[in-house]
């Protein structure tokens, strides 16, 4: 098991070496100068070389990149161009709120995904089936910011029942668990977490419908074990892929709230993502990005030592 | 997998090279088989209206600019956010009143073009890294797979949001982003297909028959890689379309008073407390899209009977 994680850790370093990269060059693909977002229009040619070289765009690239990388791993993500605050910090503050929309999202979408998929796995080509199917599809076809935009329409502009945007009935930006913070949640966490179950209940299906089609559930169903016995088997042989599913799918909420953070105004990194494109501060864009996306590394290689934990059966090469 | 494209000089033994006579490979894609994809497809009722309502939209969009009922691009400010059925727009009117019906149906024009070519722009680049990838093997495999997985370490929302935003936005920079993010994905899965293919007893059996690489490349790889690749291609379409109204409804792709879904969606969601049923309708443009085209998808994949 050891020298499995050893492993893991040795291919996941070079790609986690080539995600810093990206996030480097992405400030330098932003056409024009990082810098001309912050500069007055009439900065002399002497002001413009001293900002440079102060923030060392002077350098060549290599150098620059071996400086920041540097400074990363330090924990020093650069200062925000708009606030002129550590960008640890907003991104810190940012990516709590976003974790906690994204895991309630993800824990909804898994108990209603695995459910519709163990139905449609049990009862193939019922008319069941077919109903936990189209949710399924539903799921993996709508676009989510509309979605939320029609739960808003109908939960908040008519019944009135729970409150359109914010993360908290102070236009707090911090979400706290309490009552009046939990009704700002549903919502957004609702809207999100139709991708997931989307995905989760089509995975589970297609596993059901192999693990009951093999010969071991034959031969359970023929020593008289009861419908619920070979129903625990199917459960424990599932498992291990659905959770991993599970797994990946919160990387993907974190990474990909944006457009359902925007729709509710929910203080996360999305919403930061989308202040950093729209003030062309560059130094937040690409410190949420690396942050995000190395949470998206790590969470894949916990994903694959826990599968492989879980599932005897998987090699550990 | 599609039928094996099969040389005829897989029965003959290995023969020394001057009496090998050069193999013009008799490459007939085995007559029948898009035959019975086709005729699975047309039992097939889901895919089948699926892709009617696919058909329609686009007849919709590229024929708009003679059929619009009114101007989509002029407006009226005393008839603003008019409600669906009013006799003058039946879909209602826009915060700047203009002809809801109009405006949707000339949308579509940019919204499938922005959502489509990066798919198709993809589903080339793609399909030429993954199957030189899988065909060529050794340190170049490596190279080329390990710089795809680098782009697999970011969600794909993400990555889109990340480049067009890094570019600015665009119609032209939303599409060079999406390309990005769909160029890792079909690579991949070119590589997985070709790298069995190659294992094949056909292919081996080409190349001791005395065909170039070239030649097993164009006849037995890609007569046999394409129609899983492209399956998965038109799995992506779906997602494309969402991504790239998402881009549009952030601000980051088409800009007003050019007609785009997720752009409509965006400037009229001040809209959703006057006039919510309005408010929504370009978004189910984009739903109704992005959910054909993965009915359609799926139909094709299970006529085809690739695994997944």
């Amino acid at each position: 098991m050891l020298t499995f994680v050893g492993k893991r850790l040795v291919y996941v370093a070079p790609v986690a070496i080539g995600v810093s990269i990206v996030c480097f060059l992405l400030v330098h693909l932003a056409p024009g100068d990082p810098l001309s977002a912050i500069l007055p229009v009439d900065a002399t040619q002497e002001t413009i070389e001293q900002m440079r070289a102060a923030y060392g765009f002077d350098k060549p690239l290599p150098v620059q990149y071996a400086l920041w990388l540097w400074r990363v791993l330090q924990g020093d993500l650069g200062t925000s161009i708009a606030t002129g605050r550590p960008v640890i910090g907003e991104v810190g503050r940012a990516v709590v709120n976003s974790l906690i929309l994204a895991s309630v999202a993800t824990l909804i979408g898994f108990a209603f995904g695995t459910f519709f998929g163990f139905v449609a796995g049990y009862f193939r080509n019922s008319p069941l089936d077919r109903a936990a199917s189209a949710i399924a599809v539903f799921g993996v076809s709508v676009p989510h910011y509309w979605l939320g935009m029609v739960m808003v329409i109908v939960f908040s502009a008519t019944l009135g029942w729970l409150p359109p945007t914010g993360a908290g009935p102070d236009g707090s930006g911090n979400w706290r668990p309490d009552l009046a913070h939990l009704r700002h949640l549903i919502l957004p966490a609702i809207t999100m977490s139709v991708i997931p179950m989307g995905v989760i209940a089509r995975t589970v299906r297609a596993l059901v419908g192999d693990i009951l089609s093999q010969d071991f559930v034959s031969a359970l169903r023929a020593k008289g074990l009861g419908e619920f016995g070979v129903f625990r088997h199917v459960v424990k042989n599932a498992a291990p892929t659905a959770l991993a599913v599970m797994g990946l799918q919160l990387g993907y909420l974190l990474g990909g709230s944006i457009l359902i953070e925007t729709v509710f105004a929910w203080p996360g990194t999305g919403f930061l993502l989308n202040a950093a494109i729209f003030q062309r501060d560059l130094p937040l864009l690409q410190g949420s990005i690396l942050v995000l996306a190395m949470f998206f590394v790590l969470l894949n290689l916990a994903v694959d030592i826990l599968q492989t934990a879980l599932d005897p059966r998987i090699e550990r090469g | 997998m599609s039928a094996p494209v099969q040389t005829a000089s897989l029965t003959a033994p290995a023969l020394p090279a001057a009496a090998a006579p050069a193999p013009a490979p008799a490459f007939e894609r085995s007559p029948g088989y898009w035959g019975h994809v086709g005729r699975k497809l047309l039992r097939d009722p889901v895919a089948i209206g699926a892709g009617l309502v696919i058909l329609t939209i686009v007849a919709v969009a590229i024929l708009s600019p003679w059929i619009t009922p009114m101007d989509p691009y002029r407006g009226s400010m005393l008839r603003r956010l008019r409600p669906i059925g009013d006799p003058t727009y039946i879909l209602g009117s826009d915060e700047l009143g203009r002809d809801m019906l109009s405006r949707l149906m000339v949308a579509g024009r940019l919204s499938l073009f922005m959502g489509v070519t990066p798919v198709i722009l993809a589903f080339l680049i793609g399909s030429a890294i993954g199957i030189v990838a899988g065909y060529v093997g050794g340190w170049l495999n490596t190279i080329l797979m390990r710089t795809i997985d680098v782009f697999f370490a970011f969600p794909s929302v993400l990555l889109a949001i990340a480049l067009s935003g890094a570019l600015g936005a665009g119609i032209f920079n939303a599409i060079v982003s999406l390309t990005c993010v769909f160029v890792p994905q079909i690579a991949r899965v070119a590589e997985s297909v070709t790298t069995q293919i190659r294992q094949r007893d056909y292919v081996d059996a080409a190349r001791l028959s005395g065909a170039s690489s070239f030649t097993i490349v164009r006849v037995q790889v890609l007569g046999n890689v394409l129609g899983p690749i492209f399956v998965y291609a038109t799995s992506l379409i779906s997602v494309s379309m969402i991504l790239a109204s998402g881009l549009s409804f952030l601000g980051l792709g088409v800009k007003p008073p050019e007609p785009e879904w997720g752009l409509m969606l965006n400037t009229l969601r001040t809209a959703i407390y006057v006039n919510p049923l309005v408010a929504a309708l370009p978004g189910l443009a984009i739903f109704l899209v992005s959910i054909s085209f993965n009915l359609f998808s799926d139909g094709l994949r299970s006529a085809m009977e690739v695994k997944e």
